[in-house]
């Protein structure tokens, strides 16, 4: 189904919405040579290969998750680069940034090389190496960051935990605002985690599940947002959930600090009211930072809508089945999410009335673009060819089991949404045309 | 559908089912009436007080519940359990004559359950049967010692005893559907 | 209230699950089955080829000979796992062990796990009727039953009572159980404790919370008093054992603000000078025995009520 990037194609007619270059409307693109080259109305076809792209169908630029866990090196039995940047590209993103909590950690120039390289391997979605702050992920010592910033690293972060202290906080923003790249935090204070498994409220306390109060999150957001104002660091909080913390990064934004924020699919779709479904308990449902309750839920689309909210990543957490089939208290935290982002959010926020598609392209695409200073984020000319097109109104089935990631941990199987990626085109090349989508096939080119 | 057995009938069937029982036991010191839920309890009841009338005599009277003796109890495939009430012998059985009362005899599988829960509170002397209709189609090797009516029925109809205590009058109907007994 | 012919589900899983009338027939068979306990052969037939599972993933030995008796007296085959410590030490997972558990076709099995949510993650692998026999922090059903047999026997109802709960709000089961079962039951429920062992959302269970122990007895029908672990589990929730039986541990003296009848409860084992003072204890206004003694009753009816359910 791929391509040759080497002759030229003519998208014609589909309606292109890219705000960072101010378009809303029916337009063409011509792709060669993998690049964007020309935009706009009736583009002379030129002997080139013409899509007649629905009229219906939107093409963005490339959607970016910017918080993704590939698993590779170490864990390749619950995703492989090439398995999870496959799910991306089916799930319409054309990038991703892959978290360091590998084994070994992304703590040195040998592992982003080795991320590179297999991402290249794969040749699907483009992938952006986020580096630990600390070797090890283990607080003491920083790492290399002028390195990994050579070898491709797009900013720093020890997730899975927050940056140990306040003091290690404070030196990566320091160190890493020469290369003005952002540290992104896991925000949440270890000791109000503790061994909590759930969002702390009425539901954990009838299920009798240790709690995570939505103040382990803010209290840490606090603390870093302090130390970028201090410092003149910038600090990007990862996968919000609190509406303390959203309280607290508003704040910080109205003060000048230079903070911005990310939310997941699953905390502006769900709440801990889920873990009560069925026999209840369902492992799928257990991720960190829990799934908080509804007035929680309602502050991240209040977020969405008003502009607080900079950026939507899925935290893309795959698990074996065999490792989430266990008793609550010790499945581990995570879910996927590349595959189920886009029909969530079309569904939940855009046709809810929450955004429109100019902001939902700002949040999956522009916003985490210029966030990581990394390519797209807009279709201009010259640059390589990532789009994906949507069909916004095309009804979508969830099924876990049909899901091509690696793990099929996501609590929305069997959900009905509206909204689906039609097509997702990386260099020119489309990867994946969506074979459940009317007339998506067009974009197959042979 | 026939009345085999109207309110008169069934009061005079149990004050001479009263005298049989003082008559065969030579009186009526070491006797104890155990009624089986549901309809077997105001028969014992009422025998008491007819052995009261009839000889002065009080004899003590306890309740039993079979269901957790019965042989269908685990064989239905679907389906609740029947509701279990409680079994009430305040005395000691041990060395007595127990007159067991049910209202129908049909297939002895509640008796055969009776006698089995009998046994476990002790050792009577001896069990005596009573019931008010005896109706036939005996699966098990038991009789009746004292009965109030024999009805030749087939296993088509069914027999219907109700009492005052619970159903607010006293006759025994004989039913042609197919059902329960 | 209208008492229920059977339950609606094949496992109990905890109180959550149960309406009035179901709560209703369970207690009302108890007090059949409490009968049996009485005579001198205590056995009756009713399960008689059945097999029930004891699977005790955590040290108990009351609740688990109490279960053990009750499937005894029932007369069906019992089979007992203890394992002495955690599963994970021995390498198989839960799963794997009621998969196993499922190729012996139990027709029901008890569980007692240290993970909340154990007994349901059983029902959806196992065939079998589950009873919950105490998960984590989550439930134990059946000591709920028994205290309310209980406070039923000695107040002859439930609606109405006011029922003190007194100790570790956050970690206790037992607590869990008794408020959804007496806040269905129409009770009026006061919970009590230090202000760390108090769980966010409790008050969402419609109960009155409070750190006063004065409040909670005063007026009281029952009072019930949950046990305090070892001083080490407490970590920065308590200051010290000592300091906890002054700010809650029930004496004569504040017993005397309950109702003049009040009774006293406790799921045992007692730590007598730690949330309990020997004298109220031993004193005229304990029901201890009696909730052992019912705890059987209580069991033999579940396990009564559940096994004509499980064969789907
Ligand atoms: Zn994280």
């Amino acid at each position: 189904m791929m391509a040759q990037a080497t002759t030229a194609h003519v998208l014609k007619g589909g309606r292109v919405v890219d705000p960072r270059a101010g378009r809303d409307g029916h337009f063409d693109i011509r792709i060669e040579n993998g690049l964007v080259a020309a935009i706009g109305k009736n583009l002379p076809l030129d002997e080139a290969r013409v899509v007649d792209v629905p009229a219906d169908f939107v093409i963005t630029p490339g959607l970016i998750d910017m918080h993704v866990h590939l698993r590779e090196p170490g864990q390749e039995h619950k995703e492989t680069i090439a398995t999870g940047t496959w799910s991306a590209v089916v799930g319409g993103f054309t990038g991703v940034a892959c978290m360091p909590n590998t084994d070994p950690v992304n703590d040195s120039a040998s592992v982003t090389q080795f991320i590179l390289k297999r991402a290249a391997d794969a040749g699907f979605a483009r992938v952006y190496p986020i580096g630990a702050v600390s070797l090890g992920s283990m607080g003491d010592q920083m790492t290399e960051m002028g390195d990994l910033r050579a070898a491709g690293c797009v900013a720093f972060t020890d997730d899975g935990k927050p940056v140990a202290t306040a003091l290690l906080m404070r030196r990566a923003l320091e160190y890493a605002g020469m290369f003005d790249v952002p540290i992104i935090e896991h925000c949440e204070d270890p000791s109000l985690k503790g061994d909590g498994v759930a969002h702390e409220g009425a539901v954990a306390a009838l299920l009798g599940l240790r709690g995570i109060p939505g103040v382990a999150e803010s209290i840490m957001a606090e603390r870093d947002i302090s130390l970028a104002e201090l410092t003149g660091g910038r600090i990007h909080v990862a996968h919000m959930s609190a509406r303390q913390t959203m309280r607290a990064v508003r704040d910080g934004k109205s003060r000048g600090v230079r903070v911005t924020c990310e939310v997941a699919p699953h905390h502006f779709t769900l709440t801990d009211e889920a873990l009560r479904e069925g026999a209840g308990y369902n492992t799928n449902l257990k991720m960190n930072p829990p799934l908080r309750e509804e007035a929680d839920r309602l502050a991240m689309i209040e977020g969405l809508r008003d502009g607080s909210v900079d950026i939507i990543s899925t935290d893309h957490a795959p698990h074996h089945a065999d490792e989430k089939a266990l008793e609550f208290d010790r499945a581990p935290f995570g879910i996927v999410g590349l595959e189920t982002c886009v029909p969530l959010c079309l569904d939940r926020l855009v046709h809810a009335g929450v955004i429109s598609l100019s902001r939902f392209v700002e949040l999956l695409s522009s916003n985490p673009a210029s966030l990581l200073k990394i390519l797209g984020g807009t279709i201009s000319v010259g640059a390589p060819a990532d789009l994906t097109v949507l069909a916004p109104d095309a009804p979508v089935t969830i099924r876990t089991a049909t899901l091509v990631s690696k793990s099929k941990n996501s609590p929305f199987d069997g959900w009905s949404l509206r909204g689906a990626t039609a097509a997702t085109i990386v260099g020119g090349r489309v990867l994946y045309a969506n074979p459940a989508v009317t007339d998506a096939a067009r974009f197959v080119i042979t | 559908m026939p009345i085999v057995m109207d309110a008169d009938r069934v009061g005079r069937s149990l004050m001479r089912i009263a005298h049989e029982i003082l008559e065969r036991n030579r009186g009526a010191d070491k006797l104890a009436l155990i009624g089986i839920r549901a309809r077997g309890v105001p028969l014992a009841e009422r025998l008491a007080a007819n052995l009261k009338t009839a000889g002065g005599y009080d004899v003590p009277t306890g309740t039993l519940d079979i269901t957790l003796y019965r042989d269908d109890l685990m064989k239905h495939q679907v389906g609740p359990q029947p509701i279990l009430r409680r079994t009430d012998i305040p005395f000691s059985i041990d060395g007595r004559t127990i007159l067991l009362v049910d209202d129908v005899l049909y297939t002895g599988r509640t008796i055969r359950a009776a006698l089995d829960a009998l046994i476990d509170f002790g050792r009577p002397n001896a069990i005596q049967l009573v019931v008010l209709v005896d109706r036939g189609h005996r699966e098990l090797p038991i009789r009746a010692d004292y009965v109030g009516r024999n009805v030749p029925t087939s296993r088509q109809q069914s027999v219907q005893v109700r009492l005052l205590e619970i159903d607010g009058r006293d006759e025994v109907e004989v039913d042609e559907v197919e059902g329960a007994s | 209230m209208t008492v229920a012919t059977r339950l609606r589900s094949r496992h109990l899983l905890g109180i959550a699950d149960l309406d009035p009338g179901e709560i209703e027939l369970i207690l009302d068979t108890a007090v059949a089955m409490k009968e049996i306990g009485t005579r001198t052969i205590k056995k009756v037939p009713a399960l008689r080829g059945r097999t029930v599972v004891n699977l005790f993933f955590e040290a108990s030995t009351r609740t688990r000979l109490s279960f053990e008796l009750a499937e005894k007296r029932l007369s069906a085959d019992t089979m007992g796992i203890t394992t002495a410590g955690s599963s994970v030490t021995k390498g198989e997972t839960l799963a794997d062990t009621a998969r196993t558990l499922e190729a012996m076709s139990p027709d029901l099995i008890v569980i007692r796990h240290a993970a909340s949510g154990s007994p349901h993650l059983l029902s959806t692998i196992c065939k079998a009727g589950i009873v919950n026999a105490g998960d984590g922090t989550h439930e134990h059903p059946t000591q709920a039953l028994l205290d309310a047999l209980t406070m039923r026997e000695r107040k002859g109802r439930l609606a109405g009572l006011k029922v003190a709960i007194v100790g570790d709000l956050l970690h206790s089961r037992v607590l869990r159980s008794n408020v959804l079962l007496l806040t269905r039951m129409g009770a009026e429920v006061r919970a009590c404790g230090p202000a760390t062992l108090i769980p966010l959302g409790l008050k969402a269970l419609g109960v009155h919370v409070t750190t006063s122990i004065d409040e909670a007895v005063k007026d009281a029908d029952v009072v019930m008093m949950l046990r305090v672990q070892h001083e080490r589990m407490y970590g920065l929730f308590l200051p010290s054992l000592r300091e906890y039986f002054n700010l809650f541990g029930l004496t004569p003296a504040r017993l005397a603000h309950a109702a003049s009848d009040v009774i006293v409860m406790h799921p045992g084992p007692m730590n007598r000078g730690v949330e309990i003072d020997s004298a109220v204890a031993d004193g005229p206004w304990s029901v201890i025995l009696d909730q052992v003694a019912n705890g059987v009753a209580v069991r033999m009816a579940v396990l009564y009520l559940l096994a004509g359910e499980e064969l789907t």
